[in-house]
Formats: structure tokens, sequence, C-alpha cells
């Protein structure tokens, strides 16, 4: 159920045009980028990878939206449209996907590494299920400190069966830590459908067993997707502990840049693509207030600003070899033999 | 003179997280079994968690991975966490966190975040425990760029060092051995005191012949430079204390007088530390070595149940006859 169709009804509090428009410009962002930067690869111009998210885009706006700036996110290789909505600067993100020095690890991280700890960015890992774990302890670090921060962590569909996943969820619940768990289940764990990897339908499921609340979610309906997340979120930072938010969405593209995903059934793939929320929302923000001119103008600007941090990072350098030789160790001690 | 008294490793250790949490509110401990009266099967961590309380010694779920990525968040969130792994056999389940994670925050985020965890865990070899709870799994770490690893032989050592890899800006894994945890030592009074990472000490002075080693072999090591110095060979051990950084500076100091070096460790032999050091020692110090350098340590087996473990593991009659093998090559 779409929070658009519910809200047609009468159901579903509005949110307002200023969050509305936000949600739009971030979903605006996080495609531009992507788009940008899968053709650049397509074409060969830009030699980098990266894990697309198109068809993302709704899960993400809606957790920048519903963050404050201080709270903590921790996401995954497919994290580029959470660094966007988060406010990580375009260049820090593209300049890292490149390895250029203006990245936000100065080239030394990549895509899959992406930090940016004034953005409250504290991680992103390659490594499927880890970042759960991590986020517990982040979250142990804002209970041990006093502050009410709340960390999100996102991850796959395919990363709630690693032993990662569960050891975290039931520290964090058996803790009742401020932690939100945002599944981004995009129906597929690289090439593997989810019906392949699971004995049950939805991931959400799985907060039952560790003592959590569990709640699957429109992932293509940003508005659904904020009242979701404000209340796992708000219950988080009152002290209400854990829970885990199945956000149900797809990826239009293949599991990295350069799969043309022959796994993904033409039927399942058209269907979808009446769902996508680039195509959706607008119709939602039309039917809210919102012209036309007004959203193209906020596209536009999106993929402006992509154009502009990416003619920064072609324009950086790499890092040298310092560089790339520091930071192993703090203090600069470099220990080899070699 | 500072003023010092006998304890045992286990004291030191407790003494040592003792201290820690004592003048670091950013300190806390996590694991299996840490808190009173249980205090886990190493029963280091006793008293801490009646004294500190359990926000502070905090008893975890049978979760490797989570103990160590709990640790690693919360030390990006500026916390000292130490994380204790039962038996190191058991850190392979945490070993993604601490290799991909721990190790390497700092590198991939161009040090914007860091993870200075420390991770204690023990050896169990000896105690007749079989093949999944008696390995000695030093190697796999010193193989990480990112990490430190210590393995202090003595009480002194163990407090100073694992105080050291508290407040280390670096992920420290400290490596107790199960068997010394009752061993004896002086060790200084009051807080302050520490041992410096990545430095090796002269454990015995000698002329002849260096023995490397550390940890748990540190003591047969000496057993084995008393028996040489029968033979008329006067041994020199240098305790390394620090497996990752090495400290090759002492070591090469060592051999290069000596010019003869045997690299003893409960490690098995085969890709074992021993390999790296005695290839440095061979790439350094070649023109000048008397005999060829050797390695002894665990053989190439799992370690086999109670009965024949001694036959499979480090022996001071395997590190004098390495010694032999290395002194009779002059002869030849
Ligand atoms: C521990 C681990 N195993 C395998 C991989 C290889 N791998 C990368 S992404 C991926 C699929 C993950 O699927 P899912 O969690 O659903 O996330 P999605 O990629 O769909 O966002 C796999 C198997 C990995 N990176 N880490």
């Amino acid at each position: 159920m779409s929070a658009s169709e519910d809200s047609t009804s009468g159901k579903t509090p509005e949110l307002g045009t200023d969050v509305l428009r936000e949600l739009w410009r971030s979903m605006t962002r996080e495609e531009a980028l992507d788009t940008r930067i899968l053709k650049g690869i397509k074409r060969g111009e830009l030699a980098t990878v990266i894990w697309p998210s198109r068809g993302q885009e709704a899960v993400s706006a809606a957790i920048g939206q519903v963050l404050r700036p201080d709270d903590r996110l921790i996401t995954t290789y497919r994290g580029l449209h959470d660094h966007v909505a988060k406010g990580v600067p375009l260049t820090e993100i593209i300049g890292e996907v490149m390895g250029t020095a203006v990245g936000a690890s100065r080239g030394k991280g990549g895509t899959m590494h992406i930090a940016d700890p004034d953005h409250g960015v504290l991680l992103t890992t390659g490594i499927v299920g880890s970042g759960v774990p991590i986020a517990v302890g982040v979250a142990l670090a804002a209970v041990k400190s006093g502050s009410d921060r709340v960390t999100a962590v996102t991850f796959g569909d395919g990363a709630t069966n690693t032993g990662s996943f569960h050891e975290g969820v039931n520290l964090a619940a058996t803790w009742q830590l401020p932690v939100v768990f945002i599944c981004q289940n995009n129906l597929y764990a690289e090439m593997t459908p989810v019906e392949d990897t699971m004995a049950i339908e939805h991931v959400a499921d799985r907060a039952k067993g560790v003592g959590m609340p569990g709640v699957t979610v429109d992932g293509n309906d940003p508005v659904a997707m904020v009242l979701a997340l404000t209340e796992a979120v708000d219950r988080a930072r009152s002290g209400g502990g854990p829970t885990l938010i199945e956000a149900v969405t797809f990826r239009f593209e293949g599991h990295y840049a350069g799969d043309s995903a022959p796994y993904i059934p033409a039927q399942q793939l058209a269907h979808q693509r009446e769902l996508d929320p680039i195509i959706t929302f607008p119709r939602y923000l039309l039917a809210h207030g919102f012209t036309q001119v007004e959203l193209d103008e906020i596209s536009a600007e999106s993929v402006e600003a992509v154009e502009e941090a990416l003619k920064t990072v072609l324009a950086a350098p790499l890092p040298d070899m310092e560089e790339i030789r520091s930071d192993v160790y703090a203090d600069g001690l470099v220990v080899t033999h070699d | 003179m500072t003023e010092t008294r006998v304890i045992s490793i286990r004291e030191a250790l407790n003494e040592a997280l003792d201290e820690a949490l004592r003048t670091d509110p950013t300190v806390f401990l996590l694991g299996e079994d840490l808190a009173d009266p249980a205090a886990g099967v190493n029963a280091v961590t006793r008293g801490l968690a009646t004294k500190y309380g359990a926000d502070r010694v905090m008893n975890t779920p049978i979760s490797e991975a989570a103990i160590i990525g709990a640790a690693v968040g919360a030390a990006i969130e500026g916390y000292k966490p130490v994380a204790e792994i039962m038996i190191m056999d058991f850190i392979g389940i945490a070993m993604d966190q601490i290799v991909n994670h721990a190790a390497k925050v700092r590198y991939m985020s161009g040090g914007r975040t860091t993870s200075p965890i420390t991770v204690r865990t023990a050896v169990f070899a000896g105690t007749g425990s079989g093949g999944t709870h008696s390995q000695s799994l030093e190697a796999w770490f010193m193989h990480v760029p990112g990490m430190k690893v210590v393995y202090p032989s003595n009480p002194a050592d163990a407090k100073g060092l694992l105080l050291s890899a508290i407040f280390d800006p670096d992920p420290v894994l400290v490596i107790e051995a199960s068997r010394l945890y009752g061993v004896k030592g002086e060790v200084p009074v009051g807080d302050g005191h520490r041992v410096p990472i990545g430095k090796a000490v002269v454990a015995k002075p000698g002329k002849d012949l260096t023995i490397v080693t550390y940890g748990q072999a540190t003591a047969l090591a000496l057993q084995a430079a008393e028996r040489l110095g029968e033979e008329g060979v006067d041994a020199e051990v240098i305790d390394l204390r620090t497996l990752l950084p090495l400290d090759m500076d002492t070591v090469l100091e060592s051999v290069g007088r000596t010019r003869r070096a045997v690299i003893a460790h409960t490690a098995t032999t085969v890709a074992g530390p021993g390999a790296e050091i005695a290839a440095q020692i061979s790439a350094k110090l070649f023109g000048i070595l008397d005999g060829p350098v050797q390695r002894v340590g665990a053989r190439f087996t799992p370690i086999p149940a109670r009965a024949s473990e001694s036959a499979v593991t480090l022996s001071v009659d395997g590190i004098v006859d390495a010694a032999r093998t290395t002194m009779g090559a002059m002869r030849v």
C-alpha cells in the first residue's frame, strides 16, 4: 500500500511542502549521480566501479530527511544514495569513487569505503552484513556518552542471512540500543532473487526472533518511508530500543556497473518500471501543489550539481605515494620491512 | 628503584584493566562471561564488574563478530573498548571485524575514523584441549597492515603491554597464554607502568647463538639456553614481546654479534612468525652468518588430544636440537 494511495483516502498525515521538496531534491541528486557515473563507466570515460542503486532513491531520501545531521549512518558499497541523502558533498563522493585526492578519504577508500564523520557517515563497508554490529557499537557509544543520537544502518536483503546481522540485531535488542536497522530489500542479493535464499517472505519477520519491532514498508514511496522511519527514530531516541525496517524496493541496474542483469525477468522489470519512484513520486507531488516547472527545475539543478562535482574531481590529482602510505597507523608509523 | 612485588600474570592483567577502567572513563570491557562472580573462564576480569558496574564490564551473548563489531563502532566514536575473545581458536568468527574493519578504517577513511580497540585473547596451547581449542594463530594477524600484535611472557610485560595496548591509537591484539596465567614475577607497584609496543628485550644475554622467541615459548627458550650452557654454548634469548611491529633492530643487532639464530614459537613452523624473522635475518645478515637460520615450532598437524599434544608442540628438546644444528653447521 503506497502512501499516495493512502493519502488520497485521507489516511496518511501530510508531510509539508518543504519536506516533500527536499525529498525530491535528494532523490534527483541520487539519481543524477548514479546515472552519470554509470554512463561514464559504460562509455569508457570513467575508469571505476560502482554498485548502482538506481530505483532505491526513495529509501535513501527518506533516511536523509528523518535523521538529524548529528545522527549516525552506516552504509554499504551500494550506499551512494545514502551518502547524498545524509549530506556528504558530491565532490567527496565522486572523488572517492574515482580514487582522487579530493575524495572523502583522499582517494584511499574507493566507492565501497566512503566515510564522512562531519555528516555522520562513519562507515561504508564492502563486506556484506558487517556494518550491522559496528552500528550497534556506535549506538552503544551514544548511550554511554548520554547523547540522544540515533544510529541508522542500511544493508540489503542478502545481508540479513549473515551471522553478523543476526549477532548484531540480537545484541542491539538485548541492550535496547538506539539503532534503526534499514534493510533495502531490492529483491536481489547480487544475482540471486530473494526467494532463493530465505524461507520467510518478509525480512521484517526476522525482528520477532530477537524481540524488536519489525515493519515492512513500500520503499518506493518516500512518504511512507518518512513515516515509518520517523516512528523508528523517535522510538530509538526516546529509549525505546531498536527497530528493523524492511524497505521493499528495486534495483534497475545490475549488481555492479557492467552486470547486464540477465537474471531479472523481463516481466518483473516491466512491472517494477511502473513503480519507479522517480516516475511515481512526481505524480504525488503534482497532486500536492507542486508544478511541473518547479520539479523540472530541481532535477536540472541536481544534474548540474553532479556535472560540476565531476568536473572538479576529474581535474584533481591522484593521491601521491606519501599519502597512499599514510594513515596505516597513527602518527605515520610505518611498520614495514619492504 | 621502582618498588615491585610478585604477582601472577592473571593478577597483572587484572591490575592493568583495573587501572585503565579507573583512570579513563572511555575504557570499557566486553566479552562472554566477563562479569562477576564467574569473571570468565580465564578469570582475568575477576572483581572488575563488582567494582565498576555492568556498564563498564559488559557481558555479551556468544557473538564474537558482534563483540568486535560493537567494539569497533564504539571506538570510532571515541571509546577505548577492550574486547575479550575467550579462546584464540574462536577469533576466526570475528576475523572480518578485526581484519577488514578495525585494522583498516583509519586508512580507508583517510584518518577520518579510527578504531583503536584492544582485543584480548587466550591461547590454550598445552592444556590438552585438542584441535579447536589449542591453536597459536598469531601469524594470521602479522599479515595485516593496520594491526599491532603483542604477546607477553611475564607479569610485568603483561601489565605494561596491556596498558600500552589500551591507550594505543591503533587496534592491538593482546595474546595471552592460558598456561602462563599463574606464572609469577616482579611487577612495579602503582599506576603508570608501561611497556612500549614494538620493543623487544634481551631476556638472557649470550654470545654464541641468538634464540628469538616470545610469549609462552620464552620460558622454554630460557630452559634450552640453560641446557646449551651445560654444553658450552652461550645462547642469547630475545623476547620479542611485540610481533607487529617486529623489533628487527634488536634481533639483527643480536644475530649480528652471535652470527647464529634459532626462532622458537608455539605456532606451527610452516608459515609461522619464524618464517618472516628468518627471511629477514637471512636477507640482511647472509654474509656473516656462521650457520643456517633455524625455525622451530609446532609440527604441521592439528593439535592432537591431551596424551599426544606434547609430541607435536614446541619443546625444550626441539629448541636445543635446532641450536645444535646451527652450531654444528660451522664444523662442516
Ligand atoms: C561477506 C560477503 N560475502 C559476499 C560478498 C559478495 N557480495 C557483494 S554484494 C553481495 C550481495 C548482497 O546482497 P544484499 O545484501 O541483498 O545487498 P544489495 O547488493 O542487494 O544491496 C554479495 C554476495 C561480500 N561483499 N561480502
